[in-house]
């Protein structure tokens, strides 16, 4: 039908040469204009990220010093710090990074190498792809149900890095079979050429080439889980710790100590919003100055990743 | 470790050394089997967790009261359980959220995937990424303490906790990731369709509104049915700046609890284990993951789609 329209178009109405240069005009007007609106919106999106940042900047830049870095949360606003905050950030994220990275490596893997086209494998992928897009707040059921309450793990370092853990895990699965998958056959023919068998291949060969890619996959990952709030809300973290849990070295045999993992704890993000939560100006001041620390931790990671990712593509170019 | 070959021609592994290398292999393809399962574990997990306490709470609270009451009042003297304040002011704030997201969200993947050259393309992708980057409770005060009292000054009946500014901020939170999604769909039309449609004298706007939408349609709706799912599932930002209190409104100008800021608050308070109130944050928590879980896989199976068709 449509064809039938151009054809009598074009042999009955001739454009005259003045109309077209017009219709043309319009034309190539428009997507001027849709130029702008596309760099529009990209100034407004990057003008709303650099609003948040200088509103941080001008509330809070002025709360850090080594005081704040240094002391526990307190009544009196001008005394309060966020060391439990970050201790308890830095032993969580620990936790998190130790049980997240290698089950996801190895999930990754499995999926790319070795699992078989079948419904199992179908289920799996689907689960994956599904639990990347569960709400945070879910997991924190999950872990107020089962870890918290069944298990009776109660409200600890180690509860909060283990949900953290499976919070990331897609992300961490997903940037190791992207890795894996982006190795030249190359390489994995010429080892299997020299006579080595398929894990003699991975572990030889895959890890080590795919190594830049999961590790910004797990860097991406665990910035992610340094500014989660909810899930650590849902398991009842307290606001108010004025403690450290154990360290985690002693200087005695055996110079390790997990004491740490089932001690009480907070976290940046809980110590933030917990101070936004208050109604008095100075405690909002403190809010920023958290907030500072913890949008330069997770913005720094990024970068690095981002970094990583730009080198490991010039590599590949050149 | 393979032994050197290049010393002995007539080499051959040893027996052990086979056996060995046999039983890692063997090892490690189970072990990598398990760890793939337990992501399975994790989803068995959730809806072990979510149905087996929502199953106590129905078996107090009928599921047509949960569903058609207008009140929410779980810490009264006599508790109204209905969802609908609950859940309306999730779909305000997921509306808004997408009211913004879509447009910008298009347009943008629009000019990335049809307008930039490659070296804007490059720069810009990782600056969108670092909005993805900022923690949730970042957002949280950014909406509260910066855009509300901006907004109130030009919006009459502005409250100071409202709909409105939260879900504005979701809208830029979840604008990354329409974005990126969305490009992608774009970027997989094969190049044959754009240059037919630029050889019959077409623009680049043209193109993209009738040929490229067109041809990435299930890509590009994918990108809004995971938006709308992850603007559901976003819980700090509400539970900051949209208050916490249960409110059946047609007004996004005033404040009302999500199903997530109503999960905080409750988790927040100490709840005693097995009483109705415990109960009901995994109810409203199972009615969440049904909601996202209905959108995910929509997502899931519309990406997978035009993955088929390029």
């Amino acid at each position: 039908m449509a064809a039938v329209d151009f054809e009598h178009r074009v042999a009955f109405n001739p454009m005259s040469e003045a109309e077209a240069s017009r219709v043309i005009g319009v034309a190539k007007r428009r997507d001027f204009l849709f130029a702008i609106l596309g760099v529009f919106v990209l100034v407004l999106s990057m003008g709303m990220l650099t609003a948040l940042i200088v509103d941080l900047l001008v509330d809070g830049l002025a709360r850090i010093d080594y005081d704040f870095l240094t002391s526990f949360p307190s009544r009196r606003p001008a005394q309060a710090g966020i060391l439990s905050a970050w201790v308890g950030t830095s032993l969580v994220m620990l936790t998190t990074a130790l049980i997240a990275i290698p089950l996801g490596i190895m999930a990754g893997i499995y999926l790319e190498e070795y699992a078989p086209r079948n419904w199992v494998t179908d289920i799996i992928e689907i689960n994956v792809s599904n639990l990347a897009g569960v709400p945070s707040i879910i997991y924190g059921l999950l872990a107020l149900g089962l870890f918290v309450y069944t298990l009776g793990l109660g409200r600890t370092v180690l509860t909060a890095g283990l949900v953290l853990a499976l919070l990331i895990l897609p992300v961490v699965i997903v940037a190791t079979r992207e890795a894996v998958r982006s190795i030249p056959l190359i390489i994995r023919e010429g080892a299997y050429g020299m006579g080595a068998d398929k894990w003699q291949v991975i572990w030889h060969y895959i890890l080590p080439a795919a190594r830049p890619g999961i590790l910004t996959g797990a860097i991406v990952g665990l910035s992610r889980a340094i500014g989660e709030t909810a899930p650590v809300l849902t398991i009842g973290a307290l606001t108010f710790i004025a403690f450290l849990p154990p360290s985690p070295v002693q200087p005695e045999f055996p110079f390790l100590n997990f004491d740490w993992l089932t001690s009480p704890f907070t976290v940046m993000p809980i110590q933030m919003f917990n101070w936004i939560s208050r109604p008095q100006e100075a405690f909002h001041i403190n809010a920023a100055a958290t907030g500072l620390v913890l949008i330069a931790m997770t913005l720094t990671m990024n970068a690095v990743a981002i970094w990583i990712r730009y080198r490991l593509r010039s590599q590949a170019r050149s | 470790m393979l032994p050197a070959v290049a010393q002995e021609s007539k080499f051959r592994p040893t027996e052990t050394y086979l056996a060995r290398r046999r039983i890692i292999a063997r090892l490690m393809s189970f072990l990598l089997f398990m760890a793939a399962a337990a992501s399975v574990l994790v989803t068995t997990g959730i809806v072990y967790v979510l149905v087996s306490e929502s199953w106590n709470f129905f078996r107090q609270v009928s599921l047509l009261e949960f569903l058609t009451d207008t009140q929410w009042t779980p810490v009264f003297a006599e508790p109204r359980f209905g969802i609908l304040p609950l859940l309306t002011a999730t779909l305000w704030a997921a509306g808004i959220a997408l009211l913004i997201g879509i447009p910008l969200g298009t347009a943008l993947a629009i000019y990335l995937s049809e307008y930039a050259p490659s070296k804007v393309r490059e720069i810009v992708k990782p600056l969108l990424e670092l909005i993805e980057a900022v923690p949730t409770v970042v957002f949280g005060y950014f909406a509260l303490l910066f855009l509300t009292p901006l907004f109130r000054m030009f919006i009459p009946g502005l409250t100071g906790f409202n709909l409105l500014v939260p879900g504005i901020v979701l809208g830029i939170m979840i604008l990354p990731y329409v974005v990126s999604v969305s490009e992608d769909a774009m970027r997989a039309v094969p190049s044959s369709l754009r240059e037919g449609a630029y050889a019959l004298g077409m623009t680049r706007i043209q193109t993209s509104v009738r040929v490229i939408i067109p041809a990435a349609f299930s890509g590009i709706t994918a990108a809004y049915v995971l938006g709308m799912s992850r603007a559901v599932g976003e819980t700090m930002v509400l539970a900051i700046a949209a208050g916490q209190n249960p409110n059946l409104t047609g007004d996004p100008r005033e404040g009302a609890a999500t199903i997530t800021a109503y999960i905080v608050q409750m988790a927040m308070g100490d709840l005693p284990q097995g009483s109705l109130a415990y109960e009901s944050i995994f109810a409203v928590g199972l009615a969440l993951f049904v909601l996202t879980l209905f959108f995910n896989l929509v997502g899931f199976f519309l990406r997978r789609r035009f993955r088929e068709v390029y």
